[in-house]
């Protein structure tokens, strides 16, 4: 499915919408009718400032939210007719926080999912070593507990589980918003390069201009739970629209 | 005669109420353990038990231990001996540490971790098992050592009904007026008490991931 000539969206978004369901009158809408397609192998960037929705529009793909409204397609099927573990396992998630297992050795929180997916020991040492390589790190550090990596480090282990049983999609939502901004930077460099040989369908929530600029292939912009404008970062930087303005006159980029 | 000379005249019979009080605590903290963390799990996957269970165990909590121990003598099977009565009533009692530290231990793991392992792809089960029971393993021992450290205290009141344990000597001294007597129930089960904190504390501690 990750087959780069396929020209149907890898990812789909038909006028969804998610509102939390309140009592009667205080159902908050936190998406309203988002239309949106993700091409295999691009980075999409969803770009917008807290509570625009972004980090909602993400978990509606993997499902950890359903849409209240609308249809939302991975590898053309609704998501909705997804077994919901399976469609979990192809689709890698990376979060700000990490959240590795702090009972578990880097080893197997890399291991994990493999595990479970029955693979043998050997299979998924060698795995190990390989995403650890992969992600920049020493494969010494497979022994070791999380609590005993750097921030950065933690950010690479993160980023080579998700990548353990070789997902075609990867989300990842500020994966880099809390490291220090040479680490930030180094991050970003090495997941240019990651792209460029792995070729993910990979969507990528920032609140970062500079950052959507460099990584992103398109980026969407989001404001108020909508979608306000899907560009290349070209387009982006040479946009004479109020929002895209708005937001490069803030991070003092472009004219 | 002091302390040590009855202790020592008796020693079959303070033996053999130390194990017996050791029974009712240990049988009575096991059905505990079986109830309870179930139920503490139970009620992070279904809010709505929370309220119903937790009060239900908070109001068992309530219930003076005297008086529930006389309220489940007419009970059928369990009311026919009074060892019976004493188990059941010690396994209500440590029901409330049990739940209580389950559901707090499950629920204070890190939301990231959790998300994390959901976004993966683990299933409810195996994310329970393979994350959440490990990460609160640390504070439902820590339940299960509060329940057992109180057990052993009201376990003596099983005496009462005729159940043993330890709280024999206690109430015979109570009617003799005879502090010795009193001493030799109270202190070894303040013993057990202690040893049972200890060796659970260091389980909790070893148990913690850190």
């Amino acid at each position: 499915m990750s087959d780069p000539h396929d020209t149907r969206p890898a990812i789909e978004f038909r006028n969804v919408s998610y509102r939390l369901d309140g009592n009667g009158n205080d159902a908050r809408v936190l998406l309203h009718d988002l239309n949106l397609e993700v091409q295999h192998g691009e980075t999409l960037v969803l770009l917008g400032r807290s509570g625009s929705g972004k980090t909602t529009t993400l978990k509606l793909i993997n499902r950890l939210l359903t849409p209240s409204q609308g249809e939302l397609r991975v590898d053309s099927r609704p998501i909705l007719e997804w077994d919901v573990i399976r469609l979990r396992r192809m689709i890698g998630y990376v979060i700000q926080d990490v959240g590795l297992f702090p009972h578990f050795t880097v080893a197997r929180n890399i291991g994990l999912v493999p595990k479970i997916e029955k693979w043998n020991t050997n299979r998924i040492s060698k795995r190990v070593d390989e995403l650890l390589q992969l992600v920049g790190l020493d494969p010494e550090i497979a022994s070791r507990y999380p609590r005993e990596l750097s921030g950065g480090q933690r950010q690479r282990v993160g980023v080579a589980r998700a990548l353990a049983a070789d997902p075609p999609i990867l989300l990842m939502d500020e994966p880099f918003g809390a490291l220090d901004p040479i680490t930030r930077a180094e991050l970003q460099r090495e997941f240019l390069d990651l792209q460029k040989r792995l070729r993910k369908t990979v969507v990528f929530v920032t609140h970062d201009l500079r950052e959507a600029l460099l990584l992103g292939t398109r980026i969407a912009l989001m404001e108020a739970g909508r979608v306000v404008a899907v560009q290349t970062p070209e387009q982006f930087r040479n946009s004479t629209e109020p929002l895209p303005s708005a937001y490069k006159h803030a991070f003092g980029t472009g004219s | 005669m002091n302390l040590y000379q009855f202790m020592l005249q008796n020693h079959t019979e303070v033996l053999e109420l130390t194990l017996e009080h050791l029974w009712l605590v240990g049988i009575s903290t096991v059905i505990a353990v079986l109830i309870g963390i179930p139920l503490g799990i139970l009620i992070t996957r279904y809010p709505a038990f929370n309220k119903p269970v937790l009060g239900g165990a908070n109001i068992i909590q309530t219930i003076p231990s005297l008086a529930l121990f006389g309220f489940l003598l007419p009970a059928p099977w369990i009311g026919e001996r009074a060892d019976r009565i004493a188990i059941l009533a010690l396994a209500l009692y440590a029901l409330l540490p049990m739940i209580r530290n389950t559901y707090v231990g499950i629920k204070g793991v890190d939301r990231a971790v959790i998300e994390a392992g959901r976004g993966m792809g683990l299933t409810d089960r195996q994310l329970l098992f393979q994350v959440e029971l490990p990460l609160a393993l640390g504070v439902i021992i820590a339940g299960v050592r509060v329940a057992t450290v109180i057990s052993v205290g009201l376990a003596t009141i099983a005496a009462a009904i005729g159940a043993g344990g330890l709280g024999e000597y206690i109430f015979r001294g109570l009617a003799m007026v005879n502090n010795q007597v009193i001493l030799a129930g109270a202190i070894p089960a303040a013993v057990m008490a202690l040893l049972a904190d200890l060796s659970l504390g260091w389980l909790e501690k070893r148990l913690s991931p850190s």
